[in-house]
């Protein structure tokens, strides 16, 4: 079932989605995104940038902030574009806390604030515009 | 560091690669397909029908099978010969990454993306990739350290021509204020950032020796008996040094109080309620509250201690409010 555009008001909030986020997360997503980057999948290669371990590559932050937007507005809604700011890393053993809420809708199009926070802080801040039915 | 003249240098041989594509027009390696969908969605737990499920996928606004639009760039990476890092360089981006690294800016940071899509991909469609260096930001000061915003375009094409989308990446090139720490074994890693801890010295750690012990204590002079906090060595009344503590009952009411909610620094619950609370012995002390809706948060509302203990075994005072 898809969200209609006539059903979405300003200031509505996304069901929340917490992510355990596990190495097999983190490498699973590197990897499907074709990125071999060490940071990403080699953890002593991590730690010699001064990160305790393996952390998520922003194509994997991009898919779970677009999964995360898609699974409330479903099949039929189509992102035209996404704006999204990098904060902390987001690595595993912790939880990446998303949410969202509809911060304008006009002309067809919601554009969704979403935030991603985890124990270090804030690990993403993101804008989508999203054509709906 | 660089002197002045090398660093002019420096900067216009960096500045030169500024409108450069990173290399000609590369075509996707494979097409856009199934196998690589699927994966893309297992790894980001993506149920969406219309990237899996082709019957649901026709019903759907698309007529078909769709590629997830975030997985446009991943179409067009390089793949697996990335993990040898940029040391040699195989296209324009790397060759000025390479120039800045040995230059001392060896740190690297992905820090935002913008992209727009003009319409989905489906299976069968092989798109390729034109990436220009679009910008390079005068030096900057950041909190990770003082280096060059880059930022790169990446347009996507069809096999007829067509732009399908747009993404520009920003990533800072730095000199790290914190050198890179070598690998350690791997058996002390800290996951997870804790509470910034307070000094101690002969004037206080004892007061942080009672909060671990459960008690809320407050200092008093020996000599004339007015209390004190945070505690320390001689009695603002009177000018004594002898003095004793008294245990508090914990109970108070809100003085003042701000709510922090920015910077959110790591290791701390936010928005954080910091409080300055009057203890009914008559001693102010500063403090967060908790379990508090920071709306519902007056001044003068009644508060009650707690010994609080944080994961690692830390404790310290914090207030709750009282019906």
């Amino acid at each position: 079932m898809s969200v209609r555009f006539d059903e979405v008001r300003a200031g509505q909030e996304l069901p929340p989605l917490d992510v355990p986020v596990t190495a097999a997360i983190v490498v699973g997503g590197a990897l499907a995104s074709r990125d071999y980057t060490p940071v990403h999948h080699d953890r002593s290669a991590a730690q010699a940038n001064g990160l305790p371990d393996v952390f998520m590559n922003i194509l994997t932050t991009n898919g779970y902030v677009s999964r995360f937007v898609t699974d409330w507005a479903g099949p039929d809604a189509i992102i035209r574009g996404i704006k999204l700011k990098l904060g902390g890393p987001m690595l595993p053993g912790d939880t990446l806390k998303l949410r969202g809420s509809v911060t304008a809708a006009e002309d067809g199009v919601a554009e969704v604030q979403v935030t991603g926070d985890n124990a270090w802080g804030n690990h993403v801040t993101a804008t989508l515009k999203v054509a709906l039915p | 560091m660089l002197t002045p003249e090398k660093k002019k240098e420096f900067e216009e041989q960096i500045r030169a690669y500024v409108g450069k594509p990173i290399s000609p027009p590369t075509p996707a390696r494979d097409e856009v397909n199934e196998p690589m969908i699927r994966q893309w969605c297992d790894a980001m737990g993506d149920e969406l029908p219309i990237y899996l499920d082709s019957d649901a996928a026709a019903k759907s606004v698309h007529g078909g099978l769709v590629a997830p639009p975030a997985m446009l760039q991943a179409w067009t990476m390089e793949g697996f010969s990335m993990h040898e890092g940029y040391d040699v360089p195989r296209n324009e981006e790397h060759r000025l990454h390479k120039l800045m690294t040995d230059a001392g800016y060896t740190g690297v940071l992905g820090t935002d993306i913008e992209q727009e899509f003009h319409r989905y991909l489906r299976p069968g469609e092989r798109v390729t990739v034109n990436t220009v260096i679009a910008d390079i930001s005068p030096e900057k000061a950041t909190g990770v350290g003082t280096g060059y915003f880059i930022t790169t375009r990446s347009t996507w094409t069809d096999e007829a021509g067509e732009e399908v989308g747009w993404l520009s990446f920003r990533v800072l090139k730095f000199i790290p204020k914190d050198p890179p720490k070598p690998a350690s074994d791997g058996g002390a890693v800290q996951s997870k950032p804790s509470r910034i801890k307070p000094p101690r010295g002969q004037d206080n750690a004892w007061w942080w020796d009672e909060v671990a012990n459960g008690k809320l204590p407050i200092q008093r002079c020996k000599s004339c008996g007015k209390l004190r906090h945070p505690p320390r060595p001689i009695c603002d009344a009177c000018g004594a040094t002898g003095w004793d503590f008294i245990e508090s009952t914990g109970r108070g009411t809100l003085h003042s109080f701000t709510i922090i909610r920015y910077p959110q620094f790591p290791g701390y619950e936010f928005p954080i309620i910091a409080a300055l609370v009057d203890l009914e012995e008559g001693q102010r002390i500063v403090s967060n509250v908790v379990d508090c809706d920071p709306a519902d948060v007056k001044i003068g509302m009644k508060l009650q201690s707690f010994i609080h203990e944080d994961e690692d075994g830390f404790k310290l005072p914090l207030f709750r409010p009282v019906a």
